[in-house]
Order: structure tokens, then sequence, then C-alpha cells
């Protein structure tokens, strides 16, 4: 593909006229996807998509466009031809664009991400087999994910990663249930092996009487997922420099000084980790990181090559949204956790967060999966679930306790508009108190 | 733009090639689906860069013996078609032997429908000049405060052909039309930042040009601009429990999350339990079940011409009619497909549905309304000796089994002895969706009633991002709990 990609490119360009230029974008999967209820195949099937962007600049204007590639290789170039001669008609209509920007020294890079994936439907029946009689919902995603950029400056570059995601719940009755995943690139049956054994363990804890809890401020632990919740939410207008400079981030409080996280959070997009593209849509390398908080305190946001442009600061994204975010680890080790939480709620899993006050950074949410009331250090029941409602500034902030040593790293499971290649190294979190309203 | 005439030729010549060379297979269906879209956006005076997408692929379901399989390919080339079609079957060979359900209850249609989007001024009637123009002087019109940070005019034009053909025969035909406006403004002083959206923003709808006028766009500008400005130095909403006035623009939201979502079949029957969640609802609530006051009245109906899901049948090819879900505060029906319906013994309504070709149709929301009344906005405010008034949804969340919610809007005004007072920033209310829909207590009449709706309603493994409508008049609720910022 990346071949018949760069070709298509190159024909493309080929016909441009006068100082027009162009930039090719490739974004496709061959993917297959099983779908499980019951501990059963619910849904299962594959899809093969190509989609070909292109932008075409003429001196200071530009028009965007996209098409679904029909077939090859080698590519037909007939619908990229099309789009191509639509957005040429285009370009005398729109007016001169002063944020338009792009690198016009052609850059290169390559990256494989080549894994030992089993058969997706050994992988299934073998998952299905070990867990016999548990009621397990969830979905099987595997295969290879692509994206490519090339331009007629000469830029070519290329990522293209082979992987599996399985995420998966078990479940009681009601609200009863333990979550987990089990993705990466190399196989490891042993490993899906382990996971499973441990959610019957789980399970056992959830099978004792739930307890309901009162609506007020507990001590409580956020697992790793539960801060990825957390951290998916803030990245949604929370680190782009547009919605900094045009007061539309939520944590505009702390961008003004206003307020303060706990010194020891640090937050920062890692590139380096090799996991996403480390070009833009525009032909701009992205740097090995961008701290976004340091210390507390707000340092950078990552830039893409619009807002770049149109508040004089370098590019360093290839948009606004965080896609390899990562939380400094503390020093609560795993074994440290619930002797340290004492009393209180061990939070597995968040769920449908929302802003409920975005001046305040304040958060809603709902516990959900794996939340446990624990006491004395050791976990007793599950709880009923509860909605949070705090903020940024407190759960991050003057109510933090502690983060843990261990991180882990979580690929995401989004398949919005394709199978996502973002990924979050997170720390758990300890909170003297987060309050419960309902 | 490739005209649907086009497209069709296409997916016919795609149609022939699977009724001539499709592996033996029980049942198939093949959905062609093209979708052409356009945005244009204008932000802070400056033109935002054009847009121009072109989506097209084809989604295969086969059914062989007990088991079946999807495959969805944007190469629609013999090679491509075959590979897919081999996909598919592949997939329903693996079921066959690990399957939820025997594929016998995958529903078979040999329906015949067509629907196409009525519009009155079609997206190409006017020049791209044109179109900025009006964006641009929105845009300028928003500008009327130094406090107003950041401002925002756009309108998208989506088109999406659909060509359902099923191995029996069947052949369902649509082409659906969108032009959805909107404007934002942005205000900020002393530390609070204020957003308001209107123009369109929360109304999206089908039709052509005609809609730009119809939600008064342009007129729209001056008061969403001064609605923000407003707001910053507004006190924060109060926070206890009284009565509550929803305007249509939050109606949408709170029918969508605690109805419209617990009524999905396919959760109920544990499919989602893994992401989108379950349902408080049981099967064996409905017939019985109060959900909420006598006023209570809700539809799934694909025959509200300009609404966002009108459709003449589901992606499987059902036939799609208006059906009430709840009469009279009692539960009557779920929305559940035709494969759901099966799988549990239920009755249902004409409701699979998939985001694009890429996904395989699932249970979804179509358009569900709430029926009108007979009291005027007037009435309704007249009935509150001290509550709120709310509009314009900017948050939402509500737990996994649809029980437990909380909203946030945009705007909130007092009501004081049946007047309506000063505006409130930072309206919310939370609440438990059976409670809440028993206060019902006061709906708007047809004059207040207004089609609004959801773009981007996700659900499914692997997700997918849908447009549903909610119709809905204002409505009065008594008892709530609600709050503010800070």
């Amino acid at each position: 593909m990346r071949d018949g990609f760069f070709a298509l490119t190159a024909e493309l360009a080929g016909s441009l006229r006068g100082n027009e230029a162009l930039f090719c974008t490739l974004d496709g999967e061959d993917s297959d996807f099983v779908r499980l209820n019951r501990n059963r195949i619910r849904q299962a099937g594959s899809l093969h998509r190509r989609r070909l962007g292109l932008k075409l600049i003429s001196g200071d204007r530009q028009v965007e466009g996209s098409c679904d590639l029909p077939g090859g290789p080698p590519q037909d170039p007939t619908l990229p031809r099309d789009l191509l001669a639509r957005m040429r008609n285009r370009l005398p209509q729109v007016p001169r664009d002063p944020f338009l920007d792009y690198s016009s020294m052609p850059t290169f890079s390559e990256r494989t991400l080549s894994g030992d994936l089993p058969d997706p439907a050994q992988a299934v029946s073998g998952l299905i087999s070990e867990a016999g009689d548990m009621d397990l919902v969830g979905i099987w995603a595997s295969g290879d994910t692509m994206n490519g950029l090339a331009s007629s400056l000469g830029h070519r570059h290329w990522h293209q990663s082979r992987s599996f995601n399985l995420d998966w719940s078990c479940h009681l009755e009601k609200d009863k249930a333990i979550k987990a995943g089990f993705s990466g690139f190399d196989w490891d049956g042993a490993g899906l092996a382990q996971k499973v054994a441990g959610m019957r363990r789980g399970l056992e804890l959830m099978a004792r009487p739930a307890r309901t809890i009162r609506p007020g401020r507990y001590r409580a632990y956020l697992a790793p997922e539960a801060v990825r919740e957390l951290m998916d939410l803030l990245a949604w207008g929370g680190f782009d420099l547009e919605s900094h400079r045009s007061a539309k981030t939520p944590l505009m409080r702390l961008v003004e000084g206003e307020r303060q996280l706990d010194p020891r959070v640090c937050i920062r997009e890692e590139h380096c980790r090799g996991l996403i593209p480390g070009f833009t849509a525009e032909g701009f390398e992205k740097p090995e990181r961008v701290d976004l908080i340091v210390s507390g305190a707000y340092r950078e946001c990552l830039v893409d090559s619009r807002s770049g442009k149109e508040y004089g600061v370098a590019v360093n994204a290839g948009s606004g949204h965080p896609e390899s975010i990562a939380l400094d680890a503390g020093d609560i080790t795993r074994s440290e956790v619930l002797d340290r939480l004492g009393s209180g709620l061990y939070i597995g899993n968040l769920w449908y967060l929302n802003y409920s006050d975005r001046n305040d950074c304040r958060i809603t949410g709902m516990t959900r999966f794996g939340t446990f009331w624990v006491e004395n250090g050791r976990p007793v029941a599950p709880v009923e679930v509860m909605r949070f409602d705090d903020s940024i500034y407190h759960l991050l902030g003057d109510q933090m306790e502690g983060l843990t040593k261990v991180r882990e790293m979580m690929l995401s499971t989004s398949t919005y508009g394709g199978r996502s290649t973002a990924s979050s190294l997170l720390p758990g979190i300890l909170v003297k108190a987060i309050e419960l309203p309902l | 733009m490739r005209k649907p005439e086009t497209r069709l030729q296409l997916f016919d010549e795609v149609v022939k090639w699977a009724r001539n060379s499709a592996p033996p297979a029980d049942y198939w269906t093949l959905r062609s689906v093209a979708e052409e879209s356009e945005t244009l956006s204008v932000r802070r005076d400056v033109v935002e860069p054009a847009r121009i997408e072109s989506r097209c692929g084809a989604m295969i379901s086969l059914v062989r013996g007990p088991g079946m399989g999807y495959s969805a390919t944007s190469d629609l080339s013999a090679g491509g078609l075959r590979a897919a079609f081999a996909r598919a079957l592949h997939w329903a060979q693996l079921h066959a032997g690990l399957g939820l359900f025997n594929a016998a209850l995958f529903p078979r249609s040999d329906a015949q429908s067509h629907y196409r989007t009525r519009t009155i001024e079609p997206w190409e009637a006017r020049a791209i000049e044109d179109k900025l123009a009006l964006l641009r002087d929105a845009c300028t019109a928003l500008k009327i405060d130094s406090r107003i940070l950041d401002r925002s005019a756009w309108v998208q034009y989506r088109r999406v052909l659909q060509l359902l053909v099923t191995s029996e025969g069947g052949r369902s035909e649509r082409v659906l039309e969108y032009v959805n406006p909107g404007l934002a403004a942005v205000a900020h002083a002393r530390g609070q930042t204020q957003r308001r959206t209107g123009g369109g923003a929360d109304r999206p709808g089908q039709g052509g040009l005609e809609r730009i006028a119809e939600v008064g766009f342009l007129d729209a500008a001056p008061r969403i601009a001064e609605d923000a400005i407003a707001l910053l130095g507004a006190p924060e909403c109060p926070t206890e429990t009284c009565d509550l006035v929803l305007m249509p623009g939050q109606m949408a939201m709170q029918i969508h999350e605690s109805i419209g979502h617990p009524l999905e079949l396919d959760r109920i029957l544990g499919d989602e339990r893994n992401y989108a969640g379950t349902s408080f609802v049981t099967p064996d609530m409905f017939g019985s079940y109060r959900y909420g006051s006598e006023l209570l009245n809700i539809t799934f109906d694909p025959t509200l011409r300009g609404e966002l899901a009108s459709y003449a049948a589901d992606d499987e090819g059902t036939p799609a009619e208006r059906t009430y879900l709840i009469r009279n505060g009692i539960l009557e029906r779920p929305l559940g497909s035709r494969l759901s319906q099966a799988r549990s013994g239920l009755p249902g309504v004409a409701n699979a549905r998939a985001s694009g070709w890429e996904r395989p149709p699932i249970d979804r929301m179509a358009n569900i309304n709430l029926e009108p009344k007979d009291d005027s906005l007037e009435e309704l405010i007249d009935r509150v000796e001290h509550g709120v008034l709310m509009d314009t949804n900017r948050s939402w969340s509500i737990d996994d089994s649809r029980n437990k919610f909380q909203f946030g809007c945009e705007l909130g005004r007092l009501i004081a002895d049946g007047e309506l007072q000063g505006l409130v920033r930072n309206p919310g209310y939370r609440g438990i969706s059976a409670d809440f829909w028993r206060s019902l207590a006061g709906v708007g009449n047809r004059e207040g009633f207004e089609m609004r709706g959801v773009g981007n309603c996700g659900k499914g493994e692997p997700n997918q991002a849908i447009s549903v409508g909610h119709a809905s008049p204002p409505c009065l609720f008594r008892g709530v709990s609600i709050f503010g910022g800070g």
C-alpha cells in the first residue's frame, strides 16, 4: 500500500498547475472485529478501508478534501483526480488564508510496528474456552492500520502497525462487573489466561452484597483506567493552543495562574512512544515530547499548524488533542495502595464524564466496573454506582495524596472513525476526598 | 460533486456482480453507501479551509446455516467484492459454531422502498462566494463587544445515497440531504468564560438551503453574542430543589439519554454492557410499567418531514412507520429491530441503523419525539411559583443503566410567581430517570413543538456515531435538584 500511495501522489502531483502544491495523506485499515455477549459471538466482521486526504495549495489559498479509494493496487486514480479537479475549481472561490502553514522542506520517515498476531478466530475461540461459563461481553479488534503523508514538495512518510485490542468485561447481575483489557503487538496466550483467571477472583468479591453509600465526600483510589477517563475528558479542549488563547480551555484558571495543581503532577504528550505517526498532515515532524503541565503549573500547549500560524507559536503536534499522554508516576507501590487508602472507595473505572462547570474544571461522571468499598485496607463489598462531581483542581490538586509508582500503558479502544493508535501511560491516584452527590 | 444518479449506476453494477458471483448463502444483503459533504466555516472573520469529502463503500451481511458474518470494503472492484464476500462467509462459519443465537433469526427482507429528502433550495443553488459572504456577515454580527474572544459561523452540507439490496429481491433506495448551519460566541472576563450557540447549531435536520432561513441563522447572531456577554455578569444558578421548565433545546438531550437509550432493545439484551451500557428497563416492563406521568407520550416517528432521522425503511430493509413507545406514561414498546425482536420475542420498530458503509446495523434511535399537549410556554411558566427555565444543552452524563443523569445548559432564567426573571449562569440539574419523568407536570402545545436532534450519538463495538432526531415542546417538571457553577 505504501508504494501504491506514493505512486498515486506522484501521479496527482504531475497534474499540478502553476504554483500549486499538494499534500496527500492516507488513512487506512484492514481490521477484524468480533463482538461477544454472554461469552458467545454476537457479530463478527471485517473492514477494508483506504481514505485519501488532499490539501491543494496555490499561493496563500487552500482547499481540503478526502475520498475513499476504490481499489488496487495499482490505485485507480479516477476518483482522486475528480476530487482534485473539484478542489481546483474551488480555489479561486475562497479568500487568501492568513493561517495557512506547511512544511516547505521535505521530511522523511518510515516506521512499521509489526506484531505476531494470532488468527482472530483462534484467539476468540481460546478466550471463549478460557472464560467458560462467565458472562463475558466485549470486542476483539485486530489487524493493520496505516498512515501516510506525501507531497509534491517531496515529503514521504509512512507509519504502519499491526496490533490487537481485546476489551471485555465479565458480569454478574445488574451493575456488578469487572473490566479488563489486553492489547499490544505480540500475542501472549498465557497472559490472556492469567487475565481471565484474575477476573474470576475479582468476580468473587463482586458477588458479595452491594453496598449503597450515601452522597458525600469519600477517600478514594482511582485506578489507572479511571484516571484515563479523566485525562480523556481533559483532552477535550484542555491542551490545545486555540482553546487556551480564546479562553475556551477548562484549564483557564491554571493558565492565568489563579489555580495550581499538586506539584507532583506532570503531564506530557510523548510522541517518542512511537505508536502514533510522527508527522503531521502538513509535513511537520513532531518533537519527542511536549510538556503540558510541569510541577502542577501550565507549561505548553499542543500546537497544530493552523493555530501555530495564528498565534505565532511553533508547530508541535498534528492536532490539539493528545494521543500519547503520560502522567508522571509517584511513590505508592501496588502493595501499599489499599493500606494507604484505609477506608474508602477503590474506583476501578469511571464512565460518561463531562464538564459540570468548565470555569472551575469541574467534572461529573459515574463509577462503573470494579468499584469496591474498602475498610481498613481490605476490599469488603462492591458499591452501587455513584455519581461524582468534583474539580480537577481538587482531584489533581489539594485533595491529591499520591500517585502510584507503577504506571499502566493502555492502548485506546476507540474505533470511532477508525481504530485508534492513541495510548495513555498513567498511574493510579489516591485522593483524600472525592465529592459524590448522587 | 458526483450526482446520485452516477453513484447509483456504480452501485447497480456492484449489485449485478453480487447477484452473479456471490458465494452460496441462505441470505445476503449488500448495502452500498455514497456520502458527499462540504463544510464552510468562518472563525473570527477568517475563512477556514473549505472541505470537500466523499465517502463510498459497501457492507455485506451474509447468512449460511446457523452462522452470520459481515464485511465492509471501499474496494468495489470485482476483486474487492470477492474478498469481502469471502470474509463475511469466514465469519459466518465461525459464528455457526460459537454464535450467541442461530442466524435463522436474522431478518430477511424482500421489501421495496424509496425515500428522498424534500429540498426546496438545493445546495448547489447558491455560489460558494454567497455562502461565505453569509457566514462572514454572521461572524461580524457576533462581534458586539471586546469580551467576545471567539466567534464562529458555519454551514455543513451532507448528502447520503444508500442502496440496500437483498438476495431475496429486496431493494431500498434513499437519498438523505442535510444543510446544518450554526453560530457560536465565546465571552470571557474576570475568570469566567461563557459560550452561547444558536443559528441552527442545535437544530440539525434534513433539507436544503431553505433551512438557513428556517432556523433564523443571521438574525440569531446579535442575540447569541448578547446572551454570552450577559451570562458573564449573571449570578450562578442557585443550588436547590424547585420546578424546572426545559426548552426544546434541552428536552432533546433529556429524551435522548433517559428514554431513547434505555429503550434500545439490544442494550436490554445485554449486547452493550461492555461499552454503552445496559438499561434499567427489563422485558417484563413492557405493557405495564409506568415510565412517566400521564402527560408523557413518546413516539418513534420516521414520518416528520425535515427531522434528522426520517426514512422509509431501516438499514435491514424493514419498512418504517410511526409507533408509540410510551403512551400516557405507560411503557409500550422497545426500540428493537427485527433481529432483536426475534431474539427477545418482543415487538419493536424499524431501527436497525448503521453510521455508514463501514459499520453493521445495530439497534439505534431514529426520531424519538415527545408528543405535544395543550399548554403554551407562557401557561407553563405561569404555573411555576419558584423555579428556573433552562435552554440549550452543553453537558450530559448518565450512568450505564440510564438512571442517574446530570445535565448542564448554556442559559438559565429564574421564574418567580409565574413570571420570567433574570438570567442565571452555569445552570445544571441532576436526577433519576424514573422519578424525573413521573414529575412531568406540563407539556407544551404544538405551537411550541420544535424539531431538534443529536448529531453524534455514539454506541456499538466497533464504535459508530449516528444522528438522531428529537422533537419536543417545552415541558414543566416539579421538584428537580438544580445547581450552578463554582
